[in-house]
């Protein structure tokens, strides 16, 4: 199907299935339950989930693909938002010159970054790459701020220019179809949200990811591979590995802008935290949390982060309370003051265990957590168990 | 040419922290090859150490002094430092004043075990795994430690002066013929930096001149061999560890009084350290000091009003916010390996 | 099994969506929670109602974070008819009376911004999207608080800001569905200089060091532009890196600059450790220009207080509040909060507890949870008694206007909590300004958005 194999064909209906019925899947426990603290359908943490799904994505192309390991990648995401932030500013807010522009920009800002910092390789090379986005965010934390509005974060306002904006929605929208507007389907003890922002950027993401199928599986993708496998040997047989690692980079970059774009069009403001350094390594633990090289764990290790970003931070003493009620007063303090170390103010702490727990059990990442699953079931099978998520290596 | 004095003291006193920062961390990848992202954890670890001794030195008795009330009308607690009662006012104060060097002595002890263990407990199972993987599990590391430390203690800083004996600046300006005011500097930071000179000093000559050294040095340049010659190379190396976390271990406490310790101090120095590190080449140890003092020196410079006023003429503002990060990228393009980094090291 | 919680399943179990559709799928548009009729966004349905508490719980401002929400807490108990009743008693709008909003018992959901704006509006969001919050408030920082207020602009519920006193908040970046209960850099400026001038005199050579970024710039534009108006020179302005710890280098020359006043335009940990740095170099020691040489840093927090030690002593800045006051409302309120916690609240709880009871009151006077209705029933609106004397939220750019506290550190603090005491109480005529002052020129207020 598509020009990829049988393998990957499912692969992709796979991704395309869970996209589609996300609103069902992530909303699993009914509204008066106490689990309800665990849903995460709600548009906002589904748009998160695709969009940084595709800034994974698109850094398994440089990073599970040729080893080069960039500590730089979120300022691509920052120009490609504050590209399409004044895209909103100048013509209208329909998304869709905004996302071709924040790509735009994206692939030409990491040409030139990747074309110096590719002169070096291993740790100086993401050193470089560190540099160059740090210095990036300091800028557009403050000289910039005629460009970017440092601190506050560019956004739109009622006295910009939008000269194509005429009476078109003041929100932004694709042709119309607003991106905020969402329909709820209430269904006995369950509220699923189905939001219009979140399908613009669940078919972007599947766009991405087959390509990044297409790009793995191509010769291009071999040869990509190849520099990872050994340099030196493919420079003494004559190949320049320069372009095609300068490609890769560009590639990853206008997936950054692109998911950058769409985080701008699902919410037309662009901090310039999005630029730091601590944004460039979330996608590095993304990508490895999920399992570097594979096509898939991009994609878990993105949701994995957002969703304990966004729900382990929202439990408070009270809910866990709350939990807790039914049991004798005595043990439920005990367990709720244990528990409030690890959520609400302490969730940064339950990350980092996991992110421990997870690099020291599944050297895969999550991936391999699947595979490990997944072979328990069909122990049979085994003989043709090369799944096609299997690391790069 | 006084300012420019002043910001090259400035300049030492800063480098003096990377410089110490950076040594634990080359002195980590010499020997073990692995990329320690907790390492800006140990200096905090070592911060808070000081931070601990100050509180359990001020742990008090409490008496209820009727006659004076608290903001909510209730008769008032006042507290009295045990020390204080043990020792009296005038020996309790005295203690209770020079926590901070104080703390060196418990510093080390800690530090060492902190290092032992963590090397014996994590590091030890990541010496065959990709470097990726390094940073990933020493990053969770530092999340947790410095998540710790903050539902102990708290996000605010916490003050911890140095002994009221080193409060202060000196002039030094009129030692050399300057006029009044002309260069002075805080007293505690002229010891930071001879503090800071002895413990490199130290290493350097730990390294050099004992047989122990000799074997690490050894170590760092061929494991393999030194393995075969029926040398425990294993046990040094986790001493070396224990070292490098004492050293960032002992930065922290010292500079306590610098700047109030918060539980996110570590993380604001991991990134400099290791553009430190690499600027002056992984796995050299002069390699790491000569950047972190360069660093120091060249950042200083950058925030006087000179320096920026002639950036901005040549629309660069704010120079001294991408100081760091532009040197970084004129030493790395000029440098391949850095100031004085091997070759093949790190590069894959 | 103790007393009674009332989290967000409270309102759900008996909420729109157990009503709506047992057995019928339906299928309207808007948030679940907007009753088709009720003609805004999150209408609470059921016998309560959510407030969303979205404070820094991670990263330097968590503790002030931390403190915003004890006093959160404290006004949902007050709220609710649960503990002594605070200010409910001492607010001079008696609307309220302990029995919920509206006849709606008061639940409420938190977040943590992370001081960043991003963050910020992602848990803002969630609140919004997932809890069916009818309002957002909190932070300590303006770039949130601008962000935040964006955002509920946008998305149609009512943003009572937090801690944020950049001119911007309610100058270039306000907006008809946010409001302030928090004083701003021009206030500061104002209540400040003429304490600066009779503690100082009025010849004197100011050096500024300034955050680079727009609460910084704002803060110092007002402070040297009022001391200015009293006779004061600038001799420089300084930008220092938002990412600095070690501000020595940026401090080693001042001394010589022929400069006798230092004003740190810092915040938090910026501020603690610039005020740490100065102090160490000993320019408090000097004399310069034969005068003694000062330090000011306009903006105080209890916590930054702390955090500096003994180094602020003597040093004069500006509150929004102080627990130290003795009006009816600040005892009140520093009683209930003391008696809950053990330790007086910090300014920064003290204003969101205020604005949790002015949205309260607006909306038990308006009749309606309508950001409309809020709106117009908090604009124009003149209170008295929760510590601030008498009060005026004023209808053009949604800015409360009150006293500011002239603040000094004390030379012998008795505790931890009581690092600074209050010199002056500046008249709110004082610290007044037109709506299209120049430094708050640029924006435009818009209209109310009830979001359905």
């Amino acid at each position: 199907m598509l020009g990829l194999d049988k393998k990957n064909s499912a692969l992709l209906l796979i991704v395309i299935a869970l996209t589609v019925f996300a609103p069902f899947l992530m909303n699993p426990f009914p509204q008066s339950s106490g689990l309800a603290q665990f849903n995460a359908g709600y548009p906002d943490l589904m748009q998160r989930f695709v969009i940084f799904g595709i800034f994974a994505i698109g850094f398994n192309i440089l990073f599970g693909l040729t080893g080069y390991l960039s500590f730089g990648h979120a300022a691509f995401l920052g120009v490609g938002s504050y590209a399409a932030v004044w895209m909103f500013k100048l013509l209208s807010m329909n998304i869709v010159p905004a996302i071709v522009l924040s790509v735009i920009v994206a692939g030409l800002f990491s040409l030139l970054i990747g074309f110096i910092s590719l002169r070096r390789s291993g740790i100086y090379f993401s050193i470089l790459t560190l540099a160059f986005a740090q210095m990036s965010f300091a800028l557009a934390y403050s000289v910039l701020t005629p460009l970017t509005n440092g601190e506050t974060g560019l956004q739109v306002y009622n006295d910009d220019p939008q000269i194509l904006l005429g009476n078109g929605p003041t929100v932004t929208h694709l042709f119309g179809f607003e991106m905020n507007s969402t329909s709820t389907l209430a269904l006995g003890d369950w509220a699923f949200q189905f939001n219009m922002g979140y399908y613009v950027s669940a078919v972007m993401m599947v766009l991405a990811f087959y390509l990044s199928m297409r790009i793995f599986n191509s010769p291009f993708g071999l040869m990509l591979r190849a520099i990872k496998t050994n340099q030196t040997r493919l420079n003494y047989t004559g190949v320049s590995t320069r372009p095609y690692t300068l490609a890769a980079f560009v590639i990853s970059g206008m997936y950054a802008g692109l998911a950058g774009g769409l985080m701008a069009s699902m919410d037309p403001l662009a901090g310039a935290e999005r630029m730091q350094w601590t944004a460039s390594g979330e996608v590095v633990l993304m990508v490895i949390l999920g399992g570097a090289g594979t096509l898939i764990g991009p994609i878990l290790g993105a949701g994995f982060i957002k969703y304990f970003e966004n729900i382990f931070s929202k439990i408070n003493e009270n809910v866990l309370h709350g939990w807790f009620a039914a049991l004798p007063d005595g043990l439920e303090n005990a367990i709720v003051w244990v528990l409030h170390f690890f959520v609400g103010k302490g969730w940064h702490l339950t990350l980092g265990l996991l992110f421990m727990l997870i690099v020291i059990f599944l050297p895969g990442g999550l991936v391999e957590g699947g595979q490990r699953i997944g072979r328990l079931f069909k122990r049979k099978k085994s003989g043709d168990d090369a799944s096609n998520t299997k690391p790069a290596e | 040419m006084d300012a420019i004095l002043l910001q090259v003291l400035n300049g030492l006193d800063k480098g003096s922290a990377y410089a110490l920062i950076a040594l634990g961390l080359t002195l980590i990848f010499g020997t073990l090859g692995v990329v320690n992202f907790a390492h800006g954890a140990l200096f905090m670890i070592g911060a808070f150490c000081a931070v601990t001794l100050q509180k359990i030195l001020n742990l008090s008795s409490i008496t209820i002094d009727p006659t004076q009330t608290d903001f909510l009308g209730n008769p008032l607690k006042v507290k009295t430092p045990y020390v204080i009662n043990w020792f009296g006012e005038v020996a309790g104060s005295a203690i209770i004043n020079w926590s901070v060097p104080l703390a060196i002595l418990v510093a080390i002890p800690v530090m060492l075990a902190v290092g032992y263990v963590m090397e014996r407990g994590l590091i030890k199972h990541f010496y065959k795994r990709p470097h990726a993987d390094q940073i990933l599990v020493t990053f969770g590391l530092a999340i947790v430690l410095q998540e710790i430390i903050k539902a102990n203690y708290g996000a605010n800083p916490i003050p911890t002066p140095a002994p009221d004996a080193f409060h202060g600046s000196y002039d030094f300006g009129v030692m050399i013929g300057f006029e009044a005011n002309a260069i002075i500097y805080p007293v505690w930071r002229l010891i930071y930096f001879c503090f800071s000179a002895l413990v490199i000093g130290a290493v350097f000559a730990f390294l050099r001149f004992t047989t122990f050294g000799m074997v690490v040095r050894a170590g760092m340049a061929d494991r393999e061999t030194v393995g075969l010659l029926g040398i425990n190379i294993d046990k040094r190396f986790t001493i070396m560890f224990g070292i490098a976390a004492a050293v960032a271990g002992l930065a922290g406490v010292m500079y306590t009084p610098i700047n109030s310790p918060n539980y996110h101090m570590g993380m604001d120095f991991l990134v400099l350290s290791f553009v430190v590190v690499v600027v002056g080449g992984m796995g050299s140890l002069p390699g790491a000091v000569l950047a972190g003092f360069l660093l120091g020196v060249l950042e200083s410079f950058a925030s006087m009003n000179a320096v920026k006023g002639f950036f901005e003429a040549i629309y660069l503002p704010s120079i001294d916010q991408i100081v760091i990060y532009l040197v970084a990228i004129i030493v790395l393009l000029t440098r391949p390996r850095g100031l004085l980094g091997r070759k093949g090291v790190m590069e894959e | 099994m103790s007393k009674s919680n009332f989290t967000r399943r409270g309102l759900l179990k008996t909420g729109a969506v157990a009503g709506a559709g047992l057995a019928v799928p339906t299928v309207f548009d808007g948030s679940v929670w907007a009753g088709s009729h009720s003609g805004y966004r999150n209408a609470p349905q059921g016998d309560t109602v959510t407030f969303g508490f979205n404070v820094p719980q991670s990263g330097p401002y968590a503790d002030e974070g931390a403190d915003e929400l004890r006093a959160y807490k404290l006004a949902v108990e007050h709220l609710n008819g649960e503990g002594d009743g605070g200010c409910l008693s001492t607010f001079s709008s008696q609307a309220l009376n302990g029995a919920g909003v509206l006849g709606k018992k008061v639940a409420y959901v938190t977040g943590d911004t992370q001081t960043k704006s991003d963050a910020a509006r992602a848990s803002a969001k969630s609140m919004i999207e997932k809890d069916g919050a009818i309002m957002i408030t909190g932070g300590s920082s303006s770039g949130v608080a601008i962000a935040v207020q964006g955002l509920c602009q946008e998305a149609g519920v009512v943003f009572m800001a937090g801690l944020t006193h950049s001119n911007d908040t309610t100058g270039k970046d306000k907006k008809a569905n946010g409001f302030r209960h928090f004083f701003n850099g021009y206030m500061s400026g104002a209540a400040l200089a003429p304490v600066l001038k009779g503690a100082y005199g009025s010849d004197r050579r100011a050096y500024h060091l300034t955050a680079d970024y727009t609460w910084g710039w704002t803060q110092q534009e007002s402070i040297q532009a009022a001391t200015e108006a009293v006779g004061w020179q600038t001799v420089n302005n300084v930008l220092t890196p938002l990412a600095t710890t070690d501000f020595s280098s940026y401090i080693a020359p001042v001394l010589n600059s022929g400069a006798d006043v230092l004003v740190l335009n810092h915040y938090g940990g910026n501020m603690v450790n610039s005020l740490t740095n100065a102090v160490q170099f000993g320019l408090r020691d000097k004399m310069v220009n034969g005068k003694q040489f000062e330090i000011v840093v306009p903006l105080y927090s209890e916590l930054m207080a702390k955090g500096a030690g003994a180094n602020i002593e003597g040093v004069y800045g500006s509150t929004n509040w102080s627990w130290t006051l003795q009006d009816a409302g600040t005892k009140a309120f520093v009683k209930s909060f003391g008696t809950k916690y053990g330790f007086p609240p910090s300014n920064a709880a003290q204003t969101v507890y205020a604005q949790t009871l002015l949205y309260a009151d607006a909306a038990e006077r308006a009749g309606t949870f309508n950001p409309c209705g809020i709106a117009e029933a908090l604009e124009d609106f003149n209170f008295d008694g929760l510590g601030n004397g008498p009060t005026f939220y004023r209808g053009s750019d949604h800015q409360c206007f009150k006293d500011v506290l002239v603040m000094q550190g004390k030379t012998d603090p008795a505790n931890e909590y009581d690092a600074l005491e209050i010199v002056e109480v500046t008249p709110r005529a004082q610290v007044e300004y037109a709506v299209d002052h120049p430094m708050f020129a640029g924006g435009d207020l818009g209209s109310c958005n009830p979001g359905a």
